[in-house]
């Protein structure tokens, strides 16, 4: 990288180094994913072998999107805002450079083991305990350089972002280590120290806070930095934002048992979850129209603006999702979700819909500015990009509405006389058309990905050709 | 004290601690100091040296293109 592009008082090359992993990890985890998809349309393209199999690609598709693209686009995003809001440059640059290659080992070995079948069969946890290790030094050193550098700040406040992150890096430092907390039996085989209903409960708080504190609250922290500057305006309410995290915090935490409804798990605690999921609507939604109305006045950028136009409707999907969790945590409603694809449905309204189109929106605004310019080379490409996503994402969740509920509703229909009216064979068959359109729905959005790493890489290339060739600026 | 007495006092010190952080957040006396912090995003004007075009004042340019600056920050002039 020239020197020319080095900031002088912030450390942009981490940022620029997650930024980029953010694009191409985004690729690579998507792609498994359309492969998956394809694989339930026509399932001989497991190829056969073990290590193409639905089962071992899955996890390593979980794992890409969520920890090795989000992970990367909330590592980018927290160094890059938690210089600019605290004034100060990273606290150290050798360990903020370690948190960059430690992840991607992370996610190396993730792509190695996995295939190979190595698990320790923990859903969003299924790395096993060497690699889990090297995951708590990493992220115990990412914790160190964000929150030293929040102490190091020139500014008096710690602007609300710097929370959100603070929390997602906290938060998750805990449930990590709680979660993996297991015996090595061999180099890669372990056993967790919890057994029987236990487990599946410290699974589950850790499951549904990885979705409450990494996919939440650490892109909320994207969406209260990102949203204003690309609005051009400060927040709606600074003050509905405390309280926004203050409730959010609180109340998620409590939430994880409603994975477990109608298990072994006591009744009191699946009411608990489900009680706890519900009030959680509303923290949600405050944050929701906390960013929704920063844009009040402003809107008609949205009609200039496809960046602008990536983080708005992240914020919609993201109204919508949060909506729809805590009604599906209602154990009735439960009754007819749970297993059936309509949970698959909600999960990627979440994650395409939200956690991906904030990523998107704050990396079109971001990589620019880490490469000394102020748009991307090509602003019409953003907008193709939009609406690829968009359609993409709708396509994806109106399809696995309509085979989770249809799936539901087949399991549930007994005849008169007690019996089941149909078999399980029956319901995968009537799935198929709704796996197609779940397809078509991923492919919009691959092809929307390699526009923009085509984008990001015209940026870069652009950005290098105008800092070389200009001798006085040396 | 049995453990619905306990969870019963739980509940209830969550309820006024989330009523104190509201009370505090929609204080009066805060005011001024939230919306310096709601600036701070715009504080560093770092923004404004890297700005490929800042040869010219963006202000001229904004009047003439009611306010809708976007447009013309892009880079087409390199």
């Amino acid at each position: 990288m020239s020197t020319a592009l080095e900031h002088p008082t912030y450390n942009y090359k981490v940022v620029r180094q997650f930024a980029i992993m953010t694009v191409v990890w985004g690729i690579v985890g998507m792609l498994l994913g359309v492969i998956l998809a394809a694989q339930l349309v026509w399932p001989q393209l497991n190829l056969d072998l073990p290590w193409t199999s639905f089962g071992r690609l899955r996890p390593l598709h979980t794992n890409a999107v969520i920890f090795a693209f989000g992970g990367s686009a909330l590592m980018a995003t927290s160094y890059y805002v938690v210089q600019r809001t605290c004034q100060a440059r990273l606290f150290s640059d050798k360990l903020a450079a370690f948190t960059f290659w430690g992840w991607q080992a992370v996610i190396v070995s993730a792509v190695i083991t996995l295939p190979l079948g190595y698990t320790t069969t923990k859903e969003y946890a299924e790395l096993e305990w060497p690699i889990n290790i090297l995951i708590a030094a990493v992220w115990v050193s990412y914790a160190i350089v964000f929150l030293m550098t929040i102490k190091q700040r020139k500014t008096s406040h710690i602007y609300v972002a710097n929370w959100f992150f603070a929390a997602f890096i906290l938060t998750v430092a805990v449930l990590h280590i709680v979660n993996n907390a297991a015996i090595p039996v061999t180099a890669m085989y372990s056993i967790s120290i919890y057994s029987g209903t236990i487990d599946a409960m410290v699974q589950w708080w850790y499951g549904h806070n990885a979705v409450g504190f990494f996919l939440t609250a650490g892109f909320l922290g994207m969406m209260y930095y990102f949203v204003p500057k690309q609005a051009e305006r400060p927040i709606y309410s600074y003050r509905l934002s405390i309280v926004h995290f203050w409730a959010l915090i609180m109340i998620y935490m409590w939430a994880g048992p409603h994975h477990l409804h109608y298990t072994a798990l006591p009744d009191w605690a699946q009411s608990l979850g489900m009680v706890m999921s519900i009030i959680l609507l509303a923290p949600s939604w405050g944050g929701m129209i906390n960013g929704m109305m920063t844009l009040s006045g402003a809107w008609h950028k949205l009609r200039t603006d496809p960046t602008l136009r990536f983080l708005v409707v992240a914020l919609s999907f993201y109204g919508m999702s949060t909506f729809e969790g805590p009604m599906m945590a209602i154990k009735t409603v439960n009754a007819l979700s749970h297993y059936t694809d309509w949970t698959i449905g909600h999960v990627h309204a979440g994650a395409l819909g939200w956690v991906a189109m904030i990523t998107i929106g704050s990396m079109y605004h971001l990589i620019p500015r880490l490469f000394g310019r102020t748009e991307m080379y090509s602003v019409g490409m953003i907008a193709v990009h939009f609406w690829l996503a968009t359609i993409g994402t709708v396509l994806y969740i109106a399809s696995m509405w309509v085979n989770g509920i249809l799936q539901g509703l087949m399991w549930r229909a007994i005849n008169p006389d007690g019996t089941l009216m149909y078999t399980f064979m029956e319901s995968v068959e009537a799935s198929g058309p709704g796996y197609i359109v779940r397809l078509i729905g991923g492919l919009f959005w691959i092809v929307g990905m390699l526009i923009m790493a085509y984008n990001v890489f015209r940026t870069i290339q652009r950005s290098e050709a105008v800092q070389h060739p200009i001798p006085q600026t040396a | 004290m049995d453990t619905g007495t306990f969870r019963g006092i739980i509940t209830f010190l969550l309820i006024v601690a989330f009523l104190g952080i509201t009370w505090w957040a929609y204080s009066r006396r805060r005011k001024p100091d939230f919306d310096e912090a709601a600036n701070l995003p715009f504080a560093d004007d770092d923004d404004q040296t890297t700005r490929d075009s800042s040869a010219s004042p963006r202000s001229i340019r904004e009047q003439d293109n009611n306010g809708d600056s976007r447009t013309n920050q892009g880079d087409r002039n390199t």
